[in-house]
């Protein structure tokens, strides 16, 4: 028969599992939606502060698709993606293309200036309310873990972080392509005469950052829901992962979230008057021991 | 013959400010930005009014005149009203969705003989801070207080307060635990969260943990009311039996529609429902609805702002279109009549308005909508945080 002090420890156990589980869910989110940024950002040297915006444009395509079209959960995921990529090629042709190593301060300006463009067409064709995306059945409700329940779509998306993670890492540590992109990142010139099409690797590169984003804003929304202002709203939240974790470095921005993740979820269970003090805290002492990042490339 | 002609033109002239003026009314609210539904409904409110009432008072033509504040912003505030005192000289300050913004302005009234009835800004204080103010929206401790008295008749004991941490939570939160304790009940907990926290599971483990019957919270209207309630339910608190309590800024009309099942069954207390069943209501519905043009947009600051129209015309119809905001405001105190809300009247001391609260639940409508339905009311509510103030 357990004493008072064991039950008291066991209950102290499973509150600690249970935030550990909240601090893993919310570092995967922010990790699917920042890990685009920090392929544009380290691997293509653009402060993209649309970022969010593409975001936000994948999670209104798919909740149109899905409340308007009624098409699948799946289905949507799948139209926004692609439809993201769509929009944002012409975007890539014309606008980005232009900044490619022009001095940051030029690229900030754009980008946000193409933000509150977005932030403007968005408010005008869907109204200022709120968008949801209908989760399909099996999402829905929450999954018993034995010591506590759980949103079944927050173990979703703790699953794609981690196949997002799997699958960029594969692409840009094993793949030709991956090396490619190497290469003209490190000295385009060089990787041109070599007989890269730099032009092209850009392109896919921000097509896949783009996509990315997009997935990222569809599998976030139950936290961060889809509305006009979604495009700066988060945007410091994304720049904080992208430089605590190393612009460019997928493992670094997967350790960014997760410590992040727990700082921000602990600090809010157990001191939430102090807001997001412990948060920017961790932050600050992360970027002065390491101001590359936890595990940022050396240029 | 044309001498008389230039006399009758020259008395005509002279006496011009006596009739066939212009009034203009300035209104000050977000038009544009993250609040620019709560404007657009300000501006519904004002246009069903004018389409129900005319755009004349005697013979005097009514002019709104309106002005983008985004956001809370004291000093812009201040700044858009004095240009619109001086240059536009309005007659008449109105909208104000935001109390720092309302707080700013109120220095100027006296020396520019305007009133100010503010159509939204909730705290209680703002009426105490200058003789011509008037306020036809509602308090947070207006709306919140009830709640503590449903929540004992229901038989709950104890309560777990969850606000976000800015000037109208903190107000909720003191609204509820005063009135709760004083009903015998105890508050186990007060959790004061960020307003940008994202992630509301952590504070949803605080709330299981508390042990407390009942979690009463107050977040601003939009995007993170959604993840709050979304949380509550995920988390298993409905399941475990711990009933949700809110003033209704939590279930505003024009979150429902996203907020959907998961706002199922939520108890709030309110001053206005979209639904709110009487012939006002239905023909101030109708108009705003066609003003607004997406009818799923329409919520509460449209009720505050048609209702402010109202003292706006009366303050007219009593100065007689001449400028002298003392006699204006006068003139409203004790002002009675049937709103879109129900009765109301303007308290002749306090300048705010007494109207009836009521208790809702979200229900699902036969087409499948989501609305508030109002199941009891607490007759004739004061602002009990005035009083709290002294």
């Amino acid at each position: 028969m357990p004493d008072a002090s064991g039950l008291l420890l066991d209950h102290t156990m499973q509150t600690v599992l249970s935030v550990g589980i909240d601090a893993l869910a919310y570092g995967m989110v922010l990790f699917v939606i920042s890990i685009g940024l920090s392929v544009t950002m380290g691997l293509m040297r653009v402060v993209n502060l649309a970022h969010g915006a593409f975001a936000m444009i994948g999670g209104y395509i798919a909740s149109y698709a899905t409340q308007t079209l009624g098409l699948g959960y799946g289905v949507a995921i799948l139209a926004a993606v692609v439809g993201t990529i769509i929009i944002a090629v012409p975007v890539e042709r014309f606008l980005y293309r232009r900044i490619y190593g022009a001095p940051e301060l030029t690229q900030v300006l754009m980008t946000i200036g193409i933000t509150f463009c977005v932030i403007g067409i968005a408010n005008y064709v869907f109204g200022p309310t709120l968008k949801t995306i209908p989760l399909p059945e099996a999402l829905r409700g929450p999954v018993d873990l034995g010591f506590r329940s759980i949103a079944a779509h927050k173990l979703f998306a703790i699953a794609c972080g981690v196949a997002v993670a799997g699958a960029l890492w594969y692409l840009i540590e094993r793949t030709s392509f991956g090396v490619k992109l190497r290469a003209s990142v490190d000295n385009a010139a060089m990787a041109a005469s070599l007989g890269v099409r730099t032009r092209i690797v850009y392109a896919v590169s921000f097509a896949v950052a783009v996509g990315l984003a997009a997935f990222g804003g569809i599998v976030g929304a139950e936290l961060l829901p889809i509305e006009p202002y979604y495009a700066l709203r988060y945007m410091v939240t994304f720049l904080v992962v992208v430089s605590v974790g190393g612009a460019g470095s997928i493992p670094g921005a997967l350790l960014a979230c997760l410590l992040l993740g727990a700082i921000d979820t602990t600090g809010r269970y157990l001191l939430p008057e102090y807001g997001e003090f412990f948060f920017y805290l961790a932050v600050i002492a992360i970027v002065c021991v390491f101001p590359r990042g936890l595990l940022g490339r050396r240029s | 013959m044309k001498k008389s002609v230039l006399a009758a033109l020259a008395v005509l002239a002279l006496s011009g400010t006596a009739f066939a003026d212009t009034i203009k009314v300035g209104v000050v609210g977000p038009f544009s930005g993250p609040f620019a539904i709560q404007g657009k409904n300000f501006k519904a409110g004002i246009d069903a009014w004018i389409a129900l009432n005319g755009a004349k008072v005697g013979d005097d033509d009514i002019e709104i005149v309106y002005r983008d504040l985004p956001a809370a912003d004291p000093a812009q505030s201040k700044a858009l009203a004095q240009e619109l005192v001086v240059k536009e000289g309005v007659q008449y300050l109105a909208g104000f969705y935001f109390t720092p913004d309302a707080m700013a302005v109120t220095p100027l009234l006296e020396q520019a003989n305007v009133p100010l009835v503010v159509m939204n800004a909730a705290t209680s204080a703002i009426v105490t801070k200058s003789p011509l103010v008037v306020r036809t929206s509602f308090t947070t401790w207006q709306t919140s207080a009830p709640m503590a008295r449903v929540a004992r008749e229901r038989g709950v004991k104890k309560v777990i307060t969850v606000v976000s941490d800015y000037g109208p939570g903190v107000d909720s939160e003191n609204a509820f635990k005063t009135t709760f304790t004083a009903e015998g009940g105890e508050i186990v907990d007060s959790v004061r969260m960020p307003l940008s926290t994202n992630d509301f599971s952590p504070i949803m483990q605080r709330v299981k943990d508390s042990g407390a019957d009942a979690v009463f919270a107050f977040l601003p209207s939009g995007p993170t009311t959604l993840g709050f309630v979304k949380a509550y339910n995920e988390n298993g608190l409905a399941k475990a039996g711990v009933q949700f309590l809110a003033p209704g800024d939590l279930t505003q009309e024009s979150d429902l529609p996203a907020l959907g099942e998961a706002a199922s069954g939520l108890l709030t207390t309110f001053h206005y429902a979209v639904s709110h069943d009487s012939a006002e209501n239905k023909t101030f519905v109708e108009a705003a609805r066609k003003a607004i043009g997406n009818p799923a947009e329409l919520s509460f600051p449209s009720v505050g702002a048609y209702d402010g129209m109202h003292v706006i015309y009366k303050m007219i119809e009593a100065t007689g279109g001449e400028q002298d905001a003392q006699k204006a405001v006068d003139a409203v105190k004790g002002l009675a009549w049937e709103s879109p809300r129900g009765p109301v009247s303007i308290d002749a001391e306090s300048r705010h308005i007494t109207q009836n609260i009521y208790l809702r639940e979200v229900a699902k409508a036969e087409d499948g909508t989501f609305y508030n339905k109002e199941i009891a009311t607490f007759e004739k509510q004061g602002d009990p945080g005035l009083a709290a103030l002294k």
